[in-house]
């Protein structure tokens, strides 16, 4: 038998560093380093050890959407173990939304072929956690999201759910779509192997018009949503910093009164 | 009067505060129709009517318990189709996110989520986001469709606004996906009697400073001397001394309370991102040089471990 994993993963500006819009009110992509999202890190390593731990003949193709440089973050995932890689690029797609996303990687996962799409939690940048429960919709295939813990077995996942009220196990026959959690498990480092093997891994580049879409279905102009403004928040305001010497509970008790709070 | 669907928020028929606010915000739009789904979805009918639910649309069957996601998301298909509402408003919560995401899919609208106000716009409700940990502010609409949108808790204030109320049934027919993610175990979490993490007025939080799931006690002692509830940073999460449940943060809650207290937190970008719209911001933490102190209104450099207890002991002897 065979497994086949897509990956999707996003290639998002450096949350640590200086964040903005561009002139259309777009994600600047330009002006800040750019990275494989961390949170998409978990979904990598969940399914290599998904991988490691079956008998299944398992390929792992990890995908993204985004522009020239995305193609960093798909060597990172190489490097990290995963087959091979499909880079979905088109000038259409500027400020496409998660809607328009979802539509552009679930033609992308059909055209690759699938058994289980594993994503992260959410991205780092839009932080809307949408698209995975988006790509099961599209895709006709269960939804098994947000797990802390997966497994696959006999064309059957099943993870952990920790949601506010309850735990909840939860169980899907394949194909699905999972995400995972931060909660998953530590992400592994590249080896030095790993990052050289990487360098001869395939990677196939994939434009609107091999998937069969429309410019006018993507892309910032067609977009469901639109950004009217984006104001920076003004600073806060610099507060009193004491230095404690043996008072500073009591000092922060006095303060706390001031404002009412006790 | 334009109607308003709003997704009810609930355990058993105890409605969560978040819903409420959701109804303050969908007066500004329209008239507001509650839907509710599940065991005890009925019992919802009292207070949402008390805050200005002109009807509320129930339907409970075992798939709601049974079943991931896609049960509900049919239920409010059926609804929107019911109802042809202005808008359809849902609470942040990662499941609602789900819910509203696979909902504008499905009725060919846009989605916006995560908003921390609304109001009412010439053309459709305009919504503000707090982006990139909270150090932007946008103002978005949707453009295509009924706008769905996801409000996260505490961006509005429960309103009293008492309106009919009237109870119907919602008629549901499941689709084939509804079944597809079957919930095979579930364990409720136990209930530590303290507020709820994002809907409390006060949060008190502990890092990796708090060195240890023992001295958690100290800030557990501190959280009740003031009725808050407890947080806690990655770190702290992390290495095992107090549950994921309650992390603050990117990867964790947010949380935008009156009073936020962190406690041996560094305060690096991804916790800020959880609670930097806090009203007020407090810090202790031994490093003069932490970030967190650049946030706040008021901290102390020094020790936890001699400046929480004594703080606590203050507040208990002024509480008297
Ligand atoms: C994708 C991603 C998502 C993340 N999501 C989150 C998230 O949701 N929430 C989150 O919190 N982090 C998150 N992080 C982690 C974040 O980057 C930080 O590592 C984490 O917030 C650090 O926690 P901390 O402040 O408790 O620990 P540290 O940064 O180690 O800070 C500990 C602080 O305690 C102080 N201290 C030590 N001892 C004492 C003492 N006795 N008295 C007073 N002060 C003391 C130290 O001076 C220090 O400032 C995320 C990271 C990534 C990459």
């Amino acid at each position: 038998m065979s497994l086949r994993i897509v990956v999707t993963v996003k290639y998002v500006p450096d949350a640590t560093g200086d964040r903005h819009f561009a002139e259309d009110l777009t994600v600047d992509r330009d002006d800040v380093d750019g990275l494989l999202s961390e949170l998409d890190e978990y979904a990598v390593e969940q399914a290599l050890q998904i991988s490691e731990n079956s008998d299944d003949d398992v390929e792992i193709t990890v995908l993204t959407v985004g522009p020239e440089d995305a193609k960093d973050a798909l060597r990172k995932a190489l490097s990290m173990g995963a087959d091979k890689a499909v880079h979905i690029e088109d000038d259409d797609l500027h400020g496409t939304d998660a809607i328009g996303t979802s539509l552009v990687l679930a033609k992308a996962i059909e055209k690759a072929g699938y058994d289980l799409v594993i994503s992260g939690m959410s991205s780092t940048d839009g932080s809307m956690g949408v698209v995975p429960a988006l790509l099961a919709e599209r895709l006709g295939v269960p939804q098994v999201t947000l797990l802390s813990e997966v497994s696959v077995e006999d064309g059957t996942v099943k993870g952990r759910r920790d949601g506010d009220a309850a735990s909840e196990q939860l169980e899907a026959a394949l194909p699905a779509v999972v995400s995972v959690t931060d909660q998953s498990g530590e992400a592994r480092y590249p080896s030095f192997k790993g990052i050289m093997a990487a360098k001869k891994k395939p990677v196939q580049s994939w434009d609107l018009s091999d998937l069969d879409i429309d410019a006018d279905e993507v892309g910032l102009e067609n977009a469901w949503t639109k950004v009217d403004s984006a104001a920076e928040r003004p600073a806060r305001t610099a507060g009193t910093i004491v230095k404690d010497e043996g008072e500073g509970g009591r000092q922060l008790a006095e303060f706390l009164a001031s404002q009412k709070f006790i | 009067m334009a109607e308003v669907l709003v997704y009810v928020d609930h355990v058993d028929g105890a409605v969560r505060k978040p819903t409420l606010e959701l109804l303050t915000l969908a007066r500004r739009i329209g008239e507001p129709v509650a839907v509710a789904l599940g065991g005890g979805a009925a019992d919802t009918a009292g207070v949402l009517a008390e805050h200005g639910a002109v009807k509320v649309l129930t339907h409970d069957a075992s798939e709601y318990a049974e079943y991931l996601v896609v049960p509900k998301v049919d239920a409010l298909q059926a609804a929107v189709e019911a109802v042809s509402p202005a808008a359809v408003l849902v609470s942040s919560s990662t499941e609602g996110k789900e819910i509203a995401a696979r909902l504008a899919l499905r009725i060919g609208s846009g989605i916006i989520t995560d908003a921390v106000d609304l109001e009412a716009g010439d053309e459709g409700p305009v919504a503000t986001q707090s982006v990139f940990a909270a150090s932007y502010s946008t103002k978005s609409r949707v453009t295509k469709g009924t706008p769905v949108i996801t409000v996260k808790p505490n961006s509005a204030a429960v309103e009293p606004a008492p309106a009919a109320g009237a109870v119907e049934q919602l008629s549901v027919s499941f689709s084939e996906q509804a079944t597809g993610t079957r919930i095979t175990g579930r364990t409720a979490r136990e209930s530590t009697g303290r507020p709820e993490l994002t809907e409390a007025a006060i949060v008190v939080s502990g890092g990796r400073g708090v060195n240890g799931a023992e001295n958690f006690a100290l800030i557990e002692a501190l959280a009740d001397s003031l009725g808050a509830a407890v947080g806690a940073s990655r770190a702290a999460v992390d290495a095992g001394w107090y549950p994921h449940t309650q992390q603050v943060g990117q990867t964790g809650k947010s949380v935008s309370p009156q009073l936020y207290i962190a406690n041996g937190i560094s305060g690096a970008i991804q916790h800020r991102a959880g609670m930097q719209t806090s009203k007020t911001i407090v810090a202790v933490n031994k490093d003069a040089e932490a970030p967190i102190f650049d946030l706040v209104d008021y901290g102390v450099v020094g020790d936890l471990f001699e400046v929480v207890p004594q703080l606590t002991e203050e507040i208990k002897t002024r509480k008297g």
